[in-house]
């Protein structure tokens, strides 16, 4: 199965395409070639999956073109686990625009396609040129669904995104650039071969280079300073949307984990800007800790609660050791699931309650108030990090493995004011409620997709074990980038 | 000729930076253009400048081909993003009645 490797981009693209062509808006068949496609991914990431999980990192010669000349897919522990997480974000989240958030404009079947071949595109290339078209990809279907379903504040929020992410991709053009200037290739691999060879004004530019890949995928990843842009954008995405943008922080967390893992790790230009990412993660707890508080609507505070959880894998990366790696990429996954079903839990209750939408202020009961109730304390619980559920695990395993006062009082010290938040926003929705919501019974495919995703929080603790040790192995395979280098330039050259 | 093309392209991302900082959504595409075509122009010569050299590597002193690939890219991709922002920011104009970019009314109301 050699070429199973980029059935992840291929099917959505095709979709996608397809998609394009149906012109004369048959919504029934739209939907159902949007779940066929995301339905097939899932057998096809599982594959991956455990294609990868053998321990051999599989090379995709493009065209059979040797690398470093030619563009290269690789298929390593790392982005296996990053391809299935998306695909398993992405049923659960178009199941739920399905119900009738994607008839609010003409294209938003293509573009959640498109949007699902950049993102797993990201996750498999081998080739930095290339993970900058996959991020343009990703990026301008993004515009599309942040700015799905009109109104003024999804076009005033998404001017900012778009112009915020145009200079982002201005600024990895400059580091592209320069990566190209100093050691004459892209390939990622080849780059951290290079990069070691260079010395003098040579290995500043490098250095440079890589410090402003920190910038550019720190944007993405809405590390602090730069995730003003966040709240506004997910609050104001159609549910479905904002779910499957859970997964896009987490694109630059691993753009960063990806580079710095192979180039920057080891070598001449050893630990570059671990310590700003050190200090950024930390202030991004804190701060995001402040947003979660000073919310005004249930999706801005999921939304910040995305900002923290992305101060706390880049906390877990920029220690740098496997074992936190290993305990990052585990807390990784249950944050981006319970925040996506967070996403469509805020719609939920904002559906249920008229005017007044998701506004964390006194009012009539959500329909269908006891269950949603329900759903709401297992996702706040999970997202804390209270026990038993999967965010407890999470943080207990990353506690453990960066040992750092520090990181120890901002991750609790952030735990407790999202649970003050947290505690907060679910009695005024469904304690101080008046009356017992509409009569009107809670749609069941809304239900189910929100159930499906925040089901992953037990289901995350019961298995714990197996999936730590998973996420463990996929970090000792990131802590060996000569396997990576060897597989990628050993074959072929 | 190395100085002119730095010249060049400070100058192209020195204005771009200040436009893209204005408060109005024309400025701050114009900045984004500028800022592109400088950006475009960094890539370009990141294979280094040589004047009248085949684009084929091996036979004697050529001009790296690669960076000219690259920038078409990126040339390409620019251009829809700016045309998207172009767009955007019309819409922006029709739904909240003003071209700032934070969507402020010009007597400091929210719109």
């Amino acid at each position: 199965m050699e070429h199973l490797i980029i059935a992840p981009i291929l099917i959505p693209a095709f979709a996608g395409m397809l998609l394009l062509l149906e012109v004369r808006e048959r919504q029934p068949l739209r939907r159902f070639t949007g779940m066929l496609s995301v339905l097939a991914l899932l057998p096809v990431a599982w594959a991956l999956f455990q294609q990868a999980a053998g321990g051999e990192i599989q090379v995709y010669r493009l065209g059979d073109w040797a690398a470093p000349f030619g563009i290269v897919l690789v298929l390593d522990k790392l982005s296996a686990l990053m391809v299935l997480l998306c695909t398993v974000l992405a049923v659960p989240a178009l199941l739920y625009a399905c119900r009738a958030d994607d008839k609010r404009g003409a294209n938003f079947h293509a573009l959640f396609q498109l949007q699902l071949m950049g993102i797993n595109g990201a996750f498999l290339t081998g080739d930095l040129f290339n993970l900058f078209v996959f991020f343009e990809v990703l990026l301008i279907a993004s515009y599309g669904l942040a700015l799905h379903g009109r109104g003024p504040a999804r076009v005033r929020a998404g001017i900012h995104y778009v112009v915020l992410n145009l200079i982002g991709s201005a600024l990895f053009l400059v580091a592209l650039g320069l990566v190209y200037g100093t050691t004459g290739t892209l390939n990622m691999a080849d780059f951290a071969v290079k990069v070691n060879q260079l010395d003098g004004g040579a290995l500043e530019l490098a250095r440079v280079a890589g410090l402003l890949m920190w910038v550019v995928f720190g944007l993405k990843a809405a590390l602090f300073p730069l995730y003003f842009w966040l709240p506004a954008t997910y609050a104001n995405a159609t549910a479905g949307v904002a779910a499957l943008f859970a997964i896009m922080t987490k694109v630059g967390v691993y753009a960063v984990a990806r580079v710095y893992g192979l180039a920057f790790e080891q070598g001449a230009l050893a630990g570059l800007g671990r310590d700003a990412l050190w200090i950024m993660a930390l202030l991004t707890l804190l701060l995001a800790s402040i947003g979660v508080l000073g919310a005004r609507r249930l999706g801005e505070m999921v939304a910040y609660m995305v900002v923290m959880s992305v101060g706390t894998l880049m906390a877990g990366l920029a220690w740098s050791s496997p074992e936190s790696f290993g305990a990052m990429l585990y807390y990784l996954i249950h944050t981006t699931l319970v925040s996506g079903g967070l996403f469509l839990l805020a719609d939920l209750v904002a559906r249920g309650r008229g005017k007044l939408g998701d506004q964390l202020v006194a009012g009539p009961a959500p329909t269908g108030r006891a269950g949603l109730g329900l759903l709401f304390f297992v996702g706040a619980v999970a997202v804390i990090g209270l026990p038993p559920l999967s965010g407890f695990m999470g943080k207990v395993a990353l506690l453990q493995t960066v040992p750092a006062p520090l990181y120890w009082l901002f991750l609790l010290g952030g735990g407790l004011l999202a649970l003050v938040g947290l505690s907060r926003a679910g009695s005024t929705l469904f304690w101080r409620a008046t009356g017992d919501g509409a009569r009107r019974r809670l749609d069941r495919p809304r239900l189910l997709a929100t159930v499906l995703l925040l089901a992953a929080a037990p289901a995350l603790a019961i298995w714990a074990e197996p999936v730590l040790e998973a996420t463990v192995a996929v970090a000792a395979q990131w802590a060996q980038p000569q396997l990576y280098i060897d597989a990628v330039l050993g074959g072929g050259a | 000729m190395e100085a002119m093309v730095a010249v060049m392209i400070a100058v192209l991302v020195g204005t771009g930076v200040y436009l893209v900082l204005r408060a109005r959504t024309f400025p701050v595409i114009l900045g984004i253009t500028l800022l592109s075509y400088g950006v475009n122009l960094f890539v370009f010569i990141s294979g280094r400048l040589a004047l009248d050299q085949p684009p084929i590597v091996g036979a004697g002193p050529s001009t790296d081909p690669l960076p000219q690939a690259l920038v078409l890219t990126a040339i390409v991709i620019g251009f829809a993003m700016t045309a998207f922002l172009v767009v955007l920011a019309l819409r922006g104009q029709g739904e909240t009645g003003t071209d700032h970019v934070d969507g402020k009314r010009d007597d400091g109301g929210e719109a």
